[in-house]
């Protein structure tokens, strides 16, 4: 094996963080926080005109596919904006591997540009985990379907231009077999947006769907084949874009901290032989979860499509993430309760925040137990059960 | 950037797949126990060139690193009772002092390498003290052999051959720095190969509690098909290709260390190739893999796995044993934390080491010579 990039991939690497250190201001970091919205236009276009998107679409392009991974890699590594732009680039390669000539002339060039963003549209009030029995319906009239229903979750639809939206097109086959996706323009009449606040600094919306007309040209994949769409999707997004990686700033921001926080038994924080040890586990838990995500890219790379291993990345470190921000806060005290703007918050709030958001990262993208139904059965070839 | 073993590795690994699984195995390890030494089993192999294989040069097998993590792998996963890794890496350390001859290099004699710094004149629980008869230590700054009847085993729980081996006429082998320095590179590869071997338990012990969940019928059904025992074991994919995706990495900056190309080990940015801090994260990742698997796949067999007739408790025992036996797992993590963060726990003034990007430990990684190795040890 061997774990050092290529030159290419090393001078890519480079412009990232050349990238990331000219336009991750602190405006931009604020701005997202303040907002709940983890995308910023401004900084997905200059990404794009950079010509650091070229690699981001999964599936897509002759870039060397390792640079999808680094370019997430980095930007999570920063604490950057990249929620909105790597749901984006997700539905771009969806669109890429089953879309038609139109989608891909009238959709994918714009998503390359950055300008433009997609959301989910999966998850619905009554059905998350089991989202095969969704009841969005979408009816066939003539050339164009009639879309009605509720989503719910449909984070980034607010700024977003299309969304991918799974419906049910036969309620008399088995769940799977009656579904559809399609590509949905956000600006058709009938869409209805509305925030949904959580007790992270994110926002997130739900979504209403009210006679909504569109034209067969935006149905994704066949009729009734929406289940195979969101196959692609779900292994697409399992891993290699982002979120295997939050305990990263995490870590840096505690140590930091550490540094210069008076520990209750003098001397330093970063003295406290505790928190050295948890710091250190921390640090390796970091390296597994960054070689799990990096093992999921490169299957991707080598042709593969990493679903299981997407898997396994995302069990790991989200639990780690959970596990490292319980033990950070609880040592950090009444401090390490304290929000960004609060007088004397330990880390500057990153532990607050990190605290909050680490709850949704075993829920959001399939739950930590549907994806050890994954393993169990996919991988470990264990009896369903259900 | 390649994730795939290399051909030449895949031969290696399926030659040894094949050794072990008909030279060693449950039935032999339980009839090499209290000791934990298959003498058969070393004869054979013997003559598979397998002991001296990470010794450089003309005379040995040339091995990397990395290909004697790929060996290691399936001696733990058979659960050979062999005093293999430790003889691999003491042979390589003699051999760069100079002094590996032809009874160490091709296993005739036994090298252990005393992997606790001596007390009073003795190493300390020896992890192969009760079957070499040479052992390698380290005593004070002087790298030490010591040459003479194993020690008397200390029977233990991982019915490892562990022993007392007093240092009294040992050979001063090197001095000073360099030696040190030599010592702990050579301590490094063992705890990097003794991660490979714990991720060959890790490995067994999973395939064990699947096979076994998916036999026993309770409630007329398998037990496989409760959701309970399947998430107990959904955990473990993910920790056991972790483990020896690290270990593999720890092995190939171990074998960039020695062609001259030092690493880094930077947390802000998680950029770690530095092999001291690789070598003590795969340690005690593939440490907790073990342990963990052991633990649930025991579990999963419900009375059976607590019997002494299951495989699984063979594989239990040793996965704690050699998790522990260099050191708290605990205290590797501060040692690494050391190594991590700017400066140790006690000695550390507030707001020291504007130098993150540097490995603060001494001197430039060990090489293939250790002519220029600093360290700050003392006797
Ligand atoms: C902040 C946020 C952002 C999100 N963004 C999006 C988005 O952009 N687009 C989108 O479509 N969705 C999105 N989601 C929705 C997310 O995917 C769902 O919340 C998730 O799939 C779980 O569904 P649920 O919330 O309905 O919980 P449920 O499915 O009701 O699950 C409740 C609990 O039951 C457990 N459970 C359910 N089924 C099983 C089973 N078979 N075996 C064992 N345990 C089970 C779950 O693991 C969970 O612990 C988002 C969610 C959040 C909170």
């Amino acid at each position: 094996m061997d774990f050092s990039l290529s030159p290419g991939a090393v001078e890519f690497r480079a412009e990232v963080k050349a990238f990331i250190a000219d336009h991750l201001t602190t405006e931009v970091v604020d701005q997202m926080h303040a907002t709940g919205t983890f995308n910023d236009k401004a900084f997905n276009a200059a990404l794009a005109d950079a010509g650091l998107l070229a690699g981001a679409v999964p599936g897509y392009g002759d870039r060397d596919p390792i640079e999808l991974y680094i370019l997430f890699n980095e930007l999570e590594k920063a604490g950057a904006p990249y929620d909105g732009l790597a749901v984006t680039m997700l539905v771009a390669g969806v669109v890429n591997a089953v879309g038609t000539d139109f989608h891909r002339s009238r959709v994918l060039g714009k998503l390359l540009t950055g300008r433009f963003n997609c959301c989910l549209g999966y998850s619905e009030p009554d059905h998350g985990s089991d989202v095969a029995s969704i009841t969005t319906k979408a009816v066939r009239d003539g050339d164009e379907w009639v879309i009605t229903g509720q989503k719910m979750w449909t984070t980034m639809a607010h700024v977003s231009d299309w969304v991918i939206l799974l419906t049910r097109t036969n309620p008399d086959v088995p769940r799977h077999k009656g579904l559809t996706m399609f590509l949905v323009p956000m600006d058709t009449p009938g869409i209805e947006v509305q925030p949904v606040p959580t007790m992270a600094t994110e926002r997130t919306n739900a979504t209403f769907y009210d006679g909504v007309r569109v034209g067969d040209e935006w149905r994704l994949g066949e009729v009734d084949g929406g289940w195979a769409v969101m196959g692609v999707a779900l292994a697409f997004e399992r891993g290699v874009m982002g979120g295997t990686n939050p305990t990263v700033p995490l870590l840096r921001h505690v140590r930091d901290w550490a540094g210069g926080a008076a520990s209750p038994d003098g001397g330093t924080m970063l003295q406290d032989p505790l928190l050295r040890e948890r710091l250190a586990r921390t640090a390796i838990a970091n390296q597994v979860s960054q070689l799990l995500t990096l093992r999921a890219a490169w299957i991707a790379a080598t042709g593969g499509l990493p679903g299981l291993e997407g898997s396994m990345a995302k069990l790991y470190a989200t639990g780690r993430y959970q596990q490292a921000v319980g033990w950070f806060q609880e040592m950090a005290g009444a401090e390490g309760l304290l929000g960004f703007d609060a007088d004397g918050a330990a880390a500057d709030g990153w532990i607050d925040y990190d605290a909050r958001h680490a709850p949704v990262t075993t829920i959001y993208g399939g739950t930590t137990e549907i994806n050890r139904n994954n393993v169990a059965e996919r991988h470990l070839g264990l009896p369903r059960d259900r | 950037m390649d994730l795939d073993l290399t051909e030449d590795q895949e031969a290696i690994r399926d030659v040894f797949a094949d050794f072990f699984s008909s030279e060693t195995g449950p039935e032999r390890a339980r009839d090499a126990e209290p000791l934990g030494f298959d003498s058969r089993a070393w004869d054979r192999l013997m003559e598979t060139g397998a002991p001296g294989m990470g010794v450089g040069g003309s005379r040995g097998g040339g091995a990397t690193l990395a290909d004697l993590t790929v060996v290691v792998e399936e001696a733990g996963a058979h659960i050979a009772a062999l005093p293999l890794v430790d003889h691999m890496v003491a042979t390589r350390l003699l051999a760069k002092v100079g002094v590996c001859d032809d009874d160490a290099l091709v296993g005739r004699t036994i090298v252990g390498l005393a992997i606790r710094p001596a007390q009073d004149g003795t190493a300390r629980t020896v992890p192969t003290g009760a079957v070499a008869r040479r052992v390698v230590a380290l005593d004070g700054d002087a790298l030490v052999l010591v040459e003479g009847d194993p020690g008397a085993h200390l029977e233990n729980h991982g019915c490892l051959p562990l022993a007392h081996r007093p240092l009294a006429g040992a050979t001063v082998l090197a001095e000073g720095p360099d030696a040190v320095a030599a010592y702990r590179r050579t301590l490094d590869e063992w705890r990097t190969l003794t991660a490979s071997t714990l991720v060959g338990i890790t490995r067994r012990a999973l395939d064990l509690g699947v096979g076994y969940v998916k036999e026993r019928r309770q409630f007329g059904r398998p037990i496989g098909s409760f959701q309970a025992i399947q998430h107990l074991l959904a955990d473990l994919p993910g920790l056991l290709d972790g483990a020896r995706l690290l270990t593999a990495k720890a092995a190939w900056a171990g074998d960039r260390a020695v062609a001259g190309q030092a690493g880094v080990a930077d947390i802000g940015d998680n950029e770690i190739t530095d092999f001291a801090a690789l070598a003590c994260m795969a340690l005690v990742s593939a440490g907790e893999a073990a342990t963990t698997a052991t633990d649930r796949s025991l579990h999963v067999h419900g009375g059976y796995g607590f019997s002494e007739e299951y495989d699984i408790q063979l594989y239990f025992r040793r996965a704690r044993a050699l998790t522990v036996v260099l050191d708290d797992p605990a205290r590797e993590c501060r040692r690494l934390a050391d190594l991590l963060l700017a400066g140790p726990a006690t000695s550390s003034p507030p707001g020291a080491g504007s130098d993150r990007n540097s490995v603060p430990h001494g001197g430039p990684e060990p090489g293939g010579d250790a002519d220029h190795l600093a360290t700050g040890a003392t006797r």
